[in-house]
């Protein structure tokens, strides 16, 4: 088997965070490769180089042994470099036919000539085993056939390296193995191709040599068949946690958020499980896994199909107002676009959820009010400290305290923290962590969010567990990593007992 | 929400500006009649532009408010002709533009389609109902009570500019004092976060939709009863007037930001243009193009100030 592909030495920095630090990579004629390793590892900033988006700060790439200049996707993409995303990267309205072509058309003279396409995209399709209506408009495909169409197109420029990025986050268990298929018959024609999967049992399953990346760096490389799990998770966890998180465990009290049975078709199924006073319970899980849906359910602001949320033993109707008003509130995930209210003051922002609070007759008591929003920005330490600031004028951190003072001022009994540190610096992170457990010891009730794994291990009392949907597990405080990214990547059940 | 300062200052700079060149080139501009004339034609613009910036602050717009104008005052002209006493005539005239922005307000949170479509639909269905009824006869013989409200004065300030302030001083209470007011200015910021922060948005719609329409009944009380008929085209257009009167006054068109006052200063711009225009010889005619050049301005104003402050860079979001 000749070699198709080689990296050496390839360095990224992006302002001073070195994403890749010297990363040494192989690909060879008709192997699947897999790249695994945790979020911000390091794996899309490679594939992204291997596909023409980025260029290297250092380092050399050789495709069958020549040194290349991957100075556009364009270019990557003559070369027969072709990734795939997890995002299609697709045109909604255009029929199927015309996704497929986008930026090649072929022309006969001036003129596109659609039959030579037709002929073309019925060829590849075969190839593939697939049939899609190629008139229809991309938009009334599955993404599993969107998927298809992509891999199609890759076909049709006559990829030689097919980069894939988490192509089955999307799929159904048959669709999977659909797509497996097609997989190991484009091996069998020659192809590389470079799978990123955050689902380990997928590894064993498709792929021949894994890669695991770490913090940047190449931290292992094998045959498939030569490693197990526990290897894959020991060299992706790798290094301590615990210690910077400041927690005094306290025996719970009282259950505060029981949620039973709740279902959403297709998102996720069956979830129960209890908060109760004083207690941190973590929901983990990987990107996809259906944490977030779960979270924005309970609150009310997705539907669902089946279950009840209970809280302080009175049950809640699926809407914000309601579980705000029953003591329930939601730190949301993306704080631009979900959390804060960019363009007004950080004042309006501290306050919206208390407003019927602030009332005296019909008016706010600005009084009132000033009182509140300054033990806000002193709980917190918000800088800089002025509540006529817009919020857009604060940093991420900053930003983030003030939807979190948001949430602080309802005096909630629980609290759902949807990656409640996510993009804050460390010695934000370092307050945020100090704020919660403070009020967790003064008896409220938290459900952890977070991709941040010692994060998870560090601040919650247990560890509930998703994958695909569904709780696989409830952990112990003091479980390691390992266990957590097992459960996570459905490799581990340890069922939810009460 | 920013208070948009600049914005206010540059409409007053504006208008001392104009008052200078008019001072020079037509002294008999500053007779008191006239420039009470000016504040009586922007007493009924500037209700009916308050009611818009509600509906301008939530991210929505309502078209229909020439073809309630049109209804109101048509309704108020008929119940005084038939004797009803002149309070149950403003209660009936509110009430009905209540009803019809309420009715606007009900489709778009119902039917989830954008307020433009929604009430591009209902000024046809208004004035197609208005002309039915009244089978396009004007209405003349107007009860002396009635005109009254157009022509009386008070301490010896017309009724309507008295009536305009109370309306600019309450609704600007309402909006800088009140939780509704900060529901109305969060909703059209950031739809998804105000559900977030507990606000219920079709709730905040509906209200700014109905208190519109409110504004427009008594918009309409000022207006039908300054002139001795009504006609059935009554208010064509006047959508039009009050949206640049509102987005000129500094509200933008997105939602999420606008002060009573700029809107006032921007609908006393609007209707000091014709007579400015009068005054300085110029053919009337211009008047269109002149409006036309100002909401122009104030877009482009927002535009540059949203690059300076770097907010372009989420326009996409809204």
């Amino acid at each position: 088997m000749s070699e198709l592909l080689r990296l050496k030495g390839i360095r990224k920095t992006f302002g001073g965070v070195r994403a890749l630090r010297g990363v040494d990579f192989d690909l060879v004629q008709g192997e699947i490769h897999a790249l695994v390793g945790e979020n911000g590892a390091g794996k899309s900033t490679l594939i992204k180089i291997i596909s023409g988006a980025y260029r290297p700060d250092e380092g050399t790439i050789f495709l069958q042994g020549n040194p290349v200049n991957l100075e556009s996707p364009r270019v990557a993409q003559d070369l027969g470099i072709v990734a795939v995303h997890q995002e299609p990267t697709l045109y909604p309205d255009l029929s199927v036919l015309e996704n497929l072509f986008v930026g090649r058309f072929l022309r006969r003279g001036y003129w596109l000539d659609w039959p030579a396409m037709h002929r073309e995209a019925e060829r590849a399709l075969t190839q593939l085993g697939a049939t899609l209506p190629l008139r229809a408009p991309l938009q009334q495909l599955s993404r599993a056939q969107i998927q298809l169409v992509q891999i199609a197109r890759a076909l049709l420029v006559e990829a030689r390296i097919l980069i894939l990025d988490e192509a089955t986050a999307a799929l159904s268990l048959e669709e999977v193995d659909r797509l497996y298929r097609i997989l190991q018959d484009l091996r069998s024609r020659g192809v590389g191709i470079i799978y990123i999967t955050h689902r380990l049992e997928e590894v064993f399953r498709i792929a021949d040599r894994v890669t695991v990346l770490r913090d940047g760096e190449v931290v292992g490389r094998a045959r498939v068949n030569e490693v197990n799990q526990e290897w894959l998770v020991r060299h992706m966890v790798g290094r301590e946690v615990g210690a910077m998180y400041p927690r005094n465990p306290r025996p719970p009290g009282k259950p505060l958020l029981r949620v039973q049975n709740l279902t959403r078709q297709g998102v996720f199924e069956g979830i129960s499980f209890e908060v109760r006073e004083g207690e941190i319970v973590a929901l983990a899980g990987l990107v996809g896994s259906g944490r977030s849906e779960v979270a924005r359910a309970i609150f009310g602001l997705d539907p669902y199909d089946t279950g009840e949320v209970w809280i302080q033993g009175r049950r809640i109707p699926p809407r914000p107002w309601e579980a705000l008003r029953a003591g329930l509130m939601l730190l949301p995930e993306d704080r631009t676009r979900q959390g804060g209210i960019l363009g007004l003051p950080v004042r309006w922002n501290l306050t919206f959820s208390i407003l019927d609070q602030l009332k005296k007759g019909w008016a706010l008591d600005k009084q009132a009010e000033e009182s509140f929003v300054a033990e806000a920005i002193q709980n917190l330490s918000v800088r800089p400290p002025n509540p006529d600031l817009p919020l857009l004028a604060l940093s991420g951190g900053n930003q983030q305290k003030v939807v979190l003072g948001r949430c602080l001022l309802v005096k909630p009994r629980v609290l759902i923290l949807d990656e409640p540190t996510q993009g804050v610096d460390v010695g934000a992170k370092a307050e945020i962590h100090r704020t919660i457990d403070a009020l967790v010891g003064e008896g409220l009730g938290v459900l952890l969010i977070s991709s941040d794994l010692p994060e998870v291990l560090g601040m919650a009392d247990r560890i509930l567990v998703m994958h695909r949907g569904r709780l696989v597990a409830e952990l112990p405080r003091g479980s390691s990593a390992e266990t957590v990214m097992k459960a996570a990547t459905g490799l581990l059940e340890v069922p939810y007992v009460r | 929400m920013y208070v948009d300062r600049a914005r206010q200052l540059s409409i007053l700079g504006f208008l001392l500006l104009l008052s200078l060149a008019l001072s020079l080139y037509a002294p008999n501009f500053f007779q008191l009649q006239n420039l009470e004339d000016i504040l009586v034609n922007t007493s009924y613009l500037s209700v009916a532009a308050i009611g818009m910036m509600l509906v301008i602050l939530t991210g929505q717009i309502d078209l229909s408010v020439g073809s309630i104008l049109a209804i109101c005052s048509t309704v108020a002209a008929l119940a005084s002709k038939a004797g009803m006493p002149i309070w149950a005539v403003f209660a009936l005239a509110l009430g009905l533009g209540a009803s019809l922005g309420l009715f606007n307000g009900l489709l778009v949170t119902g039917l989830r389609v954008h307020s433009l479509i929604v009430t591009l639909g209902t000024m046809s269905l208004y004035r197609g109902a208005l002309i039915y009824f009244t089978q396009g006869d004007w209405i003349y013989d107007l009860p002396s009570d009635f005109r009254a409200v157009g022509l009386g004065r008070f301490l010896g300030v017309p009724i309507p500019i008295w009536i305009a302030l109370l309306t600019a001083v309450l609704m600007s209470w309402l909006l800088t004092r009140t939780p509704w007011g900060r529901g109305l200015y969060a909703v059209g910021s950031n739809p998804m976060a105000a559900r977030l922060t507990g606000l219920q948005p079709s709730r905040i719609l509906l209200a700014a939709f109905t208190v519109n329409g409110l504004l427009v009944g008594l918009s309409s009380m000022l207006y039908a009863t300054r002139f001795s008929a009504i006609q059935s085209n009554t208010g064509i257009g006047f959508e039009l007037l009050v949206v640049a009167a509102t987005v000129v006054g500094g509200a933008n068109i997105f939602g999420g930001s606008g002060t009573v006052l700029g809107v006032v200063l921007g609908a006393l711009l609007m209707s000091t243009i014709g007579t400015t225009l009068t005054f300085f010889r110029v053919s009337s005619f211009w008047e269109p193009t002149l409006r036309g050049f100002f909401i122009l301005l104030a877009v482009a104003f927002d535009t540059l100030r949203g690059y300076r402050r770097g907010v372009w860079r989420r326009g996409g979001a809204r």
